[in-house]
């Protein structure tokens, strides 16, 4: 049974993706919602299995590592996939109003979001470094294949040059996985993690795999395809990069490093990559300030986020692993809310340019209010998602006297505070003429309650928790540190 | 069925005004009767229910929420005394700045968008005075931030603008230095809960040093607010807000928020106590002495009366800190109920500024040129208030100051007398020529901006102001009542000082 689960978790949307490609018209929409709707029902059962387990692990047709594929799902996967499923489903509603299934450009959007949201659980449950190579490519592909989904000449701009770092940071991860293949003759992570010296040549295949990652996961200074990226792309699009597909990257660097190289005790290089969070925080925040389009800011704020995933490693124990998962999960909601109400105001407003969005708050008072309510997670104040996170990282970096990382936490925030108030306070102003919308659809109030309903998800995040820090504490591997 | 109550009853209060306000927002600008019964039903609702809460508190119970976030981070809600007392005053309030305001912001726009934060505002205030431990209180004091942000931008002009941003570089700069302390606080002992006497207590001696920086991060975190110097200068500026806004922040929401934290800190985090033995109660009295004779000295330099009232705010809400960083519990009880007493005056002068700037178009000081006998109720309300902080009795400001300057006394403080003296001198130097404007002077031949309000208007701000007019002098007159402010905090304070 939980093998079968597992599969339905990749191969549902996978099939539909195929069956997309080739239902004609109407009958596509129903390609979407099976490729879709069975995903909750399959991992809830599989949270309650995790739940007594501890950790699921099903070696694919029988076949058991080095021989075969491993497909592994402990706490934190499960935590990831759980917001994959969440973010295909409603950022795919989001999406359902603007791309219909039986028009055109439903027919280029649907099999590549079916495709991504497959890949992306495959990615979270290979445990096999090569396999998440394979999986890799699927979502930066898939992922790009949606970037330029509208046609529009700047998404293409930035879609090759996305193409062209992300295939140089596979190169890289690629070569790394070949030394570690040679040194330990298997391509199972958890297999290899016994094996693996912390030699010459393990450290630099450590390091090659790393780089390349971080290409992917833009983390600063390789964040420099992202904006444009980000900022660019179609709505829902622009969602899912921000809260899925950089995370995926960031979740195999912490995969390689605390449980590839888990008890290889090389502090310089944790602070190393702590540093370079610090970093993706002033410059992404300061970024965020300066630029003159919503998504623009949007985006910028995403790099400055992500660097609040790479402070696991300087502060290394299990609070901090809870609290930057639990960041992990907040800012994919909260920043998907963001992205699609950026999309709504944009999309209606027809323009996004801060200049030309006095009083925008008149005329679409809920996707403001949704900006505004992200932003309370964003900004990592209560009560939300954000705060929890926060809350339970200065906890760990006060315990360790890392003041440092305290400061960059709490300079985060209020720079979060100053980008994100520039955009509320213009859409806010009392414009010198304000022409009325046209009355709006059913189509629009839907994409904008999916936006509301993705905020509040987030602030609900800074109330229950419990269960999901328990199920992170499950999957953590280095022992019982504060 | 008790239990239940008690355990349901403090967040029903708190959440009473935060379902007004998502109501009010679905209902929307183009349904004013359906938002305004909504908005008035609500804060009739609020004030029965804290109604029935006081009971129970009198009756000996402890209404108490709880609902943990994480093992060892409890949100809880609790009712003791000291809470009520708080509550009370802004269930109170709330219901009266309301009905001012509806009649306020009749010719406004953007009513809905108002009218939803003021009440999210009021939820973030009950929250702050019935938080059971500091994470609850952290929670609602940054949604205050918030949800006051929007008031203050309302008029949505470019100094609104300076104004809100001011206020939040503010208060969001000092959130940083509050959560620091205290999950530090919480690193050294846990989350506890508010305890009259403080729970810091069996910290040993080489716990002094961070409890020392602690204090000082939380009297950073918690002054901003209270406006105390040198974190004040938000305040005069938020001044752009509308009349209501102004009232109610500086009577019973933020200011208070920022005070009544400064109480607990002192007397329920520390104990006043503990306080003494690190060192840390002449600073924050010295402080407090500074910022309300500072305060007084600005506010005689302002031209325009709602600056004037806004540094006489800076200098009033410090005589709560000064109560509680006297010690003794006389100084305790004068400072406790300055909390309500200043409240009911401070709110009085404001909807008097408001009224005169709404009807007449009169915002500067010397426009107020025989303004007593176009609008004379609203010109005595002035007046009385006006006295009241000067500290004329029988308003209530003067009990306040009677209990603060004897309590200096008890305890030895002699020189705090000069302070509480310096401060009625200069409350009546920037009072009285007011007053005398008001009442003497031959009045201009037209107002400023003069406009034709509806009798319902007028009933609704003039009403409003009557009221708490008649609460601030009825608390000074009757302060002996078993019911007044003053017996209830004298029993609040009977807990600290056994």
């Amino acid at each position: 049974m939980v093998a079968e689960a597992l599969a339905c978790l990749v191969l549902v949307p996978v099939v539909a993706a195929c069956l997309a490609l080739v239902l004609p018209g109407r009958w596509r929409w129903l390609a979407v919602a099976a490729g879709l709707l069975p995903l909750p029902l399959a991992m809830a059962w599989l949270t309650g299995e995790l739940g007594r387990e501890g950790l699921i692990t099903v070696a694919v047709a029988g076949f058991e590592a080095p021989l075969g594929i491993v497909w592994r799902l402990d706490g934190l996967s499960a935590v990831l996939v759980w917001l994959n499923i969440i973010i295909a489903l409603l950022v795919g509603l989001h999406a359902a109003a603007h791309y219909p299934a039986d028009k055109l450009n439903g027919f280029r959007f649907w099999p590549l979001w079916l495709l991504l949201s497959g890949a992306m659980n495959a990615l979270l449950l290979s445990a096999d470094l090569f396999n998440l190579f394979v999986t890799l490519e699927l979502v930066t592909l898939a992922a790009i294949g949606l970037l330029v989904v509208d046609r529009k000449p700047q998404a293409m701009r930035a879609a090759v040059r996305y193409l062209l770092l992300a295939l140089l940071g596979s190169l890289f991860y690629l070569l790394g996985v070949a030394l570690v293949y040679g040194q330990t003759g298997t391509l199972d992570l958890y297999q290899a993690a016994g094996v693996l010296q912390p030699d010459l040549l393990g450290h630099t295949a450590l390091v090659l795999m790393t780089v390349g990652l971080l290409v992917k996961a833009a983390i600063f200074p390789l964040h420099g395809w992202l904006p444009a990226a980000h900022g660019n792309a179609p709505g829902p699009v622009s969602a899912v990069l921000s809260a899925m597909v950089v995370k995926v990257a960031v979740y195999l660097v912490w995969r390689l490093w605390l449980w590839l190289a888990g008890d290889w005790a090389i502090p310089a290089g944790l602070t190393m990559l702590g540093l370079l969070g610090a970093l993706a925080i002033v410059y992404g925040s300061l970024q965020a300030l300066v630029q003159q389009r919503v998504k623009m800011i949007v985006a910028y704020s995403t790099v400055a986020q992500l660097g609040y995933l790479m402070l696991l490693f300087p502060l290394l124990g299990l609070v901090a692993f809870q609290a930057t998962s639990y960041h992990l999960l907040s800012h994919g909601l909260a920043k998907a809310a963001m992205f699609l109400a950026a999309a709504n105001l944009l999309t209606r407003l027809g323009t996004d340019q801060l200049g030309d969005l006095r009083g925008a708050d008149r005329r679409m008072p809920l996707d403001v209010f949704t900006l505004a309510l992200a932003g309370v997670s964003i900004l990592g104040l209560p009560p939300s998602g954000g705060f929890i996170a926060k809350w339970l990282m200065l906890q760990t970096a006060l315990a360790q006297g890392g003041w440092l990382w305290v400061g960059v936490i709490l300079v985060g925030g209020l720079l979060a505070a100053a980008y994100l108030f520039r955009v509320l306070a213009v859409l806010c102003a009392r414009p010198v003429a304000c022409p009325e919308l046209p009355v709006s659809g059913k189509a629009d109030q839907l994409t904008s309650l999916v936006a509301l309903g993705l905020a509040l998800a987030a602030l609900a995040a800074g109330f229950v928790p419990a269960p999901v820090l328990k199920l992170l504490a499950t999957a953590w591997p280095l022992g019982g540190a504060p | 069925m008790t239990e239940w109550l008690l355990f349901w009853l403090p967040l029903a209060v708190v959440l009473v005004s935060a379902l007004a306000g998502l109501g009010i927002f679905i209902a929307g600008e183009h349904r004013p009767i359906l938002r305004v019964s909504l908005n008035l039903a609500a804060a009739l609702a609020k004030v029965v229910l804290v109604g029935i809460m006081g009971l129970l508190v009198m009756a000996g119970q402890v209404p108490e929420f709880n609902f943990a976030l994480l093992p060892g981070l409890d949100f809880k809600l609790r009712a003791d005394s000291l809470s009520m007392l708080f509550a009370v005053l802004s269930a109170v309030l709330w219901l009266v700045t309301t009905i001012y305001a509806v009649a306020y912001l009749e010719r406004a726009r953007d009513r809905a968008r108002f009218f939803g934060f003021f009440s999210l505002c009021v939820t973030a205030t009950m929250g702050i005075a019935m938080a059971g431990n500091l994470l609850t209180f952290f929670i609602f004091y940054e949604l205050l931030t918030l949800t006051t942000w929007p008031l203050v931008v309302h008029n949505g002009n470019r100094e609104s603008f300076a104004g809100a941003r001011s206020y939040l570089v503010h208060t969001l700069g000092a959130s940083v230095f509050l959560l620091v302390g205290i999950i530090w606080l919480y690193q050294l002992t846990g989350g506890q809960d508010f305890i009259a006497g403080g729970y810091l207590g069996e910290l040993g001696l080489d716990q002094y040093h961070s409890l020392r920086i602690v204090f000082w991060l939380l009297v950073i975190g918690f002054g901003v607010k209270a406006a105390l110097f040198p974190l004040h200068a938000w305040l005069p500026r938020a001044m752009v807000a509308p009349a209501p806004v102004s009232a109610l922040l500086h009577a019973v929401a933020v200011v208070k928020a920022g005070a009544f934290g400064l109480v607990r800190l002192v007397e329920d985090i520390y104990g006043f106590e503990l306080v003494q033995t690190l060192g840390l109660d002449l600073p924050l009295l010295l402080l407090a002495s500074f910022t309300i004779v500072y305060g007084s000295v600005l506010a005689l330099f302002q031209t325009d009366i709602k600056k004037r009232l806004a540094y006489s705010t800076v200098s009033q809400v410090s005589y709560i800190t000064l109560g509680v960083a006297i010690g003794g519990p006389i100084a305790a009880i004068g400072g406790m109920v300055h909390l309500v007493h200043q409240g009911l005056m401070k709110i009085t002068l404001f909807f008097c500024a408001g009224i005169f700037a709404n009807l007449l178009g009169v915002k500067k000081i010397d426009q107020l040129d025989g303004i007593g006998r176009r609008l004379p109720w609203t010109s005595l309300c002035f007046t009385i208030g006006a006295l009241g902080m000067i500290g004329l009795p029988p308003v209530a400001g003067f009990v306040s100051k009677w209990y603060l300057g004897a309590g200096a006394v008890a305890v030895g403080r002699e020189w705090v007398i000069l302070v509480l003296l310096a401060s009625t001198l200069l409350n009546a130097a920037y009072f009285l020529p007011l007053i005398k404007r008001i009442w003497l002077n031959e009045p201009a031949r037209a107002w400023p901006a003069e406009i034709d309000a509806s009798r319902l208007e007028v009933f609704g701000l003039v009403g409003a102001t009557l009221a708490t007019t008649g609460v601030a002098v009825g608390v000074g007159l009757f302060a002996g009542h078993p019911l007044s402010p003053l017996s209830w905090v004298t029993g609040i304070v009977t807990d600290y000082f056994p």
